[in-house]
């Protein structure tokens, strides 16, 4: 079945599209929040610490000697460091650019940049960099000496502390954000099902619509919810389907009328035929009889013969026009197959001149009416078309399914570009003698005779030259 | 030479059917509406009448029914094919046999002939003979029930005797049709089921159960055994 994997993957399309779409928009959401919330972290970290060191120098510099040794420096960046409490900056102090004095011989790390810029700054500067795995933020502090503001700072403040606990905090924050991403994603697969769920109900209406349309059903309609470019498609579809059975029921008018018009037609001659029919006999008579004119005993024979060859044909039409309609009535009988052939043949006087292969006592349920008729015009065809010589056989083929019989000629047999049609109204075999014999109606009708019992006609060249018809009947009751 | 009368209202079909009749040699009786022919009927009486089912006025069928409330004239319909279900009903109003139209006088003639024939083969045997409440008197041709002539169509009559010639024979629809009807082609089965339906309603005293005239399924008819 393919029209389900169809609506699966509709559906499964629609999910993947939403489930990324809420993905790429939860990892987004997440890492702007992450980078604005490390950023705000390690800001705030920095802005503390200025301020922190600020005050602690402001209220321990104003004792520094006017120009300190180096001692003096080592116990100030002791103070400082014992200042820092829970913060555990370290300090380092360079006067004038000279060496950096920290309170243990290890320097805390400061990154060389800062180093180089803070010799000659006079505002602070801070600068976050990375120890190992760790990261970490230095301050540069320049410290103006007291009652000369406008030079030079002197004393430049170096501190640095670790940012591990801040970082911490960053991945925290990263953690939640990652967690909250996962459910966010899956959670959105409901409203997924249910926007496709929403989405596809008009698309499986369409389908069942369409495929009613398909089975002929002209006058499906489907009902249109909403404003959408579904309903549009709904409405189309809806257009086009009136189109299609407003056509359907102009063409099936002017066909029933073109029918009724042939059978109307049929009727009313057949009235005046009727007429005509009786006298025939009179006119025959009169024109065997010698008492008249050659030419108008010839023309009498015309007349008659004529005549009598419309009847035939006004009989087809009419018969033609009872299948059309549907009024053609099947009067099913138990019947001897091999004795109706050999009646056929019989009635006709055929029997000298077809070879007959017929089985006795096959029974068959049939309209024997009918089935004369489909012979008749089988082996009538035969024997005409087939030359003065032809060899004609009938043969029955039958099984639990079926019954064939089969009418075979060694006729010339029928030209491959004419096989297909044979069956159709008015197709003639030889357009040299169009009007030689029948109607033209006779195998249409037989074919319809056929189809009527459930049987087929079909037509085939046989081996080497001639024709092979071949009548198939159901065998058991038809019906 | 045989009286004809021809219900029939198409002046061409009536002018037609009349003239090749008469050039047979037959005395002609033409009509154009039932009404006019049951007229015709009691005033000329003639051997056959040949109706047409489509009139105006009183319809063919029921001029069929009305001729045999008081005649048992031979019936042949005129029909058109597509009068088909009015045929059987025809049939069961008494008609003996159809014609279709168009048809030549010849076929028209060879239809009334057989209607007209009398007996289908020479009487052997017993003039008379009695099967349980039936008496067959088959020089007279007549049946009395209980000692009452019952009033048998032309082809009733013909089948009764026919299937009575030969007690507990079985013969099948295409038979009776080649024997009693004459049809040489494959004739109108209905033909057969419409005639033993009336022929039933007259002699049989219950026609669901008929003894005289029974049906052997799948193959046809027999007369008893009573």
């Amino acid at each position: 079945m393919i029209r389900p994997r169809l609506a699966r993957g509709l559906r499964a399309q629609l999910v993947l599209a939403f489930l990324l779409v809420s993905a790429l928009s939860a990892v987004t959401a997440a890492a702007v929040t992450y980078r604005q919330g490390r950023d705000a972290i390690a800001e705030r970290a920095e802005a503390d610490l200025l301020q922190e060191l600020r005050g602690h120098l402001a209220a321990r510099v104003p004792d520094l000697p006017a120009d300190p040794e180096a001692a003096d420096l080592r116990a100030l960046a002791v103070q400082l460091d014992r200042a820092a409490g829970a913060r555990g900056w370290r300090t380092a102090l360079s006067y004038r650019g000279g060496a950096l004095v920290a309170a243990n011989p290890q320097a805390p790390p400061l990154p060389a940049p800062l180093r180089a810029q803070g010799a000659t700054a006079t505002t602070a500067l801070a600068q976050r960099f990375h120890q190992g795995e760790t990261p970490w933020l230095a301050v540069a502090v320049p410290v103006t000496a007291a009652g000369r503001p406008h030079d030079p700072p002197p004393l430049t403040v170096y501190a640095s502390m670790s940012l591990a606990s801040q970082q911490q905090d960053v991945d925290d924050l990263a953690a939640a954000a990652r967690a909250g991403a996962l459910p966010v994603a899956l959670a959105s697969i409901i409203p997924a099902l249910l926007a496709a769920r929403r989405l596809l109900r008009p698309v499986r209406r369409l389908r069942t619509a369409t495929e009613r349309m398909a089975a002929g059903g002209l006058d499906t309609r489907v009902t249109v919810t909403g404003d959408d470019e579904l309903a549009d498609l709904g409405c189309a579809f809806n257009s086009m389907a009136a189109t299609l059975q407003a056509d359907a029921e102009t063409l099936r008018t002017m066909e029933e009328r073109a029918r009724r018009f042939a059978a109307d037609v049929s009727h009313e001659l057949r009235t005046p035929l009727a007429a005509m029919s009786a006298v025939t006999g009179v006119l025959d008579a009169d024109a065997a009889s010698g008492r008249l004119p050659p030419v108008t005993a010839e023309a009498l024979a015309l007349v008659s013969d004529e005549t009598r060859k419309l009847t035939r044909l006004i009989e087809d039409l009419i018969e033609v026009s009872r299948f059309d309609a549907g009024a053609a009535v099947l009067h099913l009988d138990d019947v001897d197959l091999g004795e109706l052939i050999g009646k056929t043949l019989a009635l006709r006087h055929w029997d000298g001149r077809v070879r007959t292969d017929l089985p006795t006592g096959l029974r068959v349920r049939l309209d024997p009416r009918r089935v004369d008729v489909i012979l008749a015009n089988l082996i009538g065809n035969a024997l005409r078309h087939g030359g003065p010589d032809v060899s004609v056989s009938v043969r029955v083929e039958a099984d639990p399914e079926r019954v064939a019989v089969i009418v075979a000629d060694d006729g010339p047999g029928i030209p491959a570009d004419l096989l297909p049609h044979v069956f159709d109204r008015f197709t003639k075999g030889d357009s040299a003698r169009t009007r030689s014999e029948g109607s033209g109606l006779g195998l249409a009708i037989a074919a319809e005779n056929a189809r009527l019992h459930g049987g087929a006609l079909t037509a085939a060249p046989a081996p080497g030259r001639g024709t092979v018809m071949t009548l198939t009947l159901p065998a058991g009751p038809t019906r | 030479m045989t009286r004809v009368l021809v219900i029939e209202d198409d002046p061409a079909v009536r002018r037609g059917v009349g003239l090749g009749l008469r050039h047979q040699g037959h005395e002609t009786l033409l009509v154009a509406t039932g009404e006019d022919g049951l007229a015709e009927l009691v005033a000329s009486a003639p051997d056959i009448v040949l109706l047409d089912l489509m009139l105006p006025g009183m319809s063919g069928l029921e001029t069929c029914r009305r001729i045999r409330a008081f005649s048992q004239v031979p019936i042949v319909i005129l029909s058109a094919r597509d009068d088909d279900v009015d045929v059987v009903v025809g049939l069961e109003a008494g008609a003996d046999d159809y014609v279709i139209k168009p048809a030549s006088t010849e076929v028209i003639e060879a239809r009334m002939r057989a209607v007209l024939r009398r007996t289908t083969q020479a009487a052997t045997g017993n003039a008379r003979s009695t099967y349980g409440d039936l008496l067959i008197d088959r020089v007279a041709l007549r049946v009395l029930k209980r000692g009452e002539e019952v009033a048998l169509a032309p082809t009733e009559l013909k089948l009764l005797l026919f299937l009575s010639a030969a007690p507990e024979q079985t013969f099948s629809r295409q038979q009776l049709l080649e024997q009693v009807w004459e049809h040489a082609f494959h004739g109108d089965y209905r033909l057969v089921d419409a005639c033993v339906m009336r022929l039933r309603a007259k002699i049989e005293d219950d026609s669901r159960n008929p003894r005289y005239i029974q049906t052997v399924r799948g193959f046809g008819y027999r007369f008893g055994p009573l």
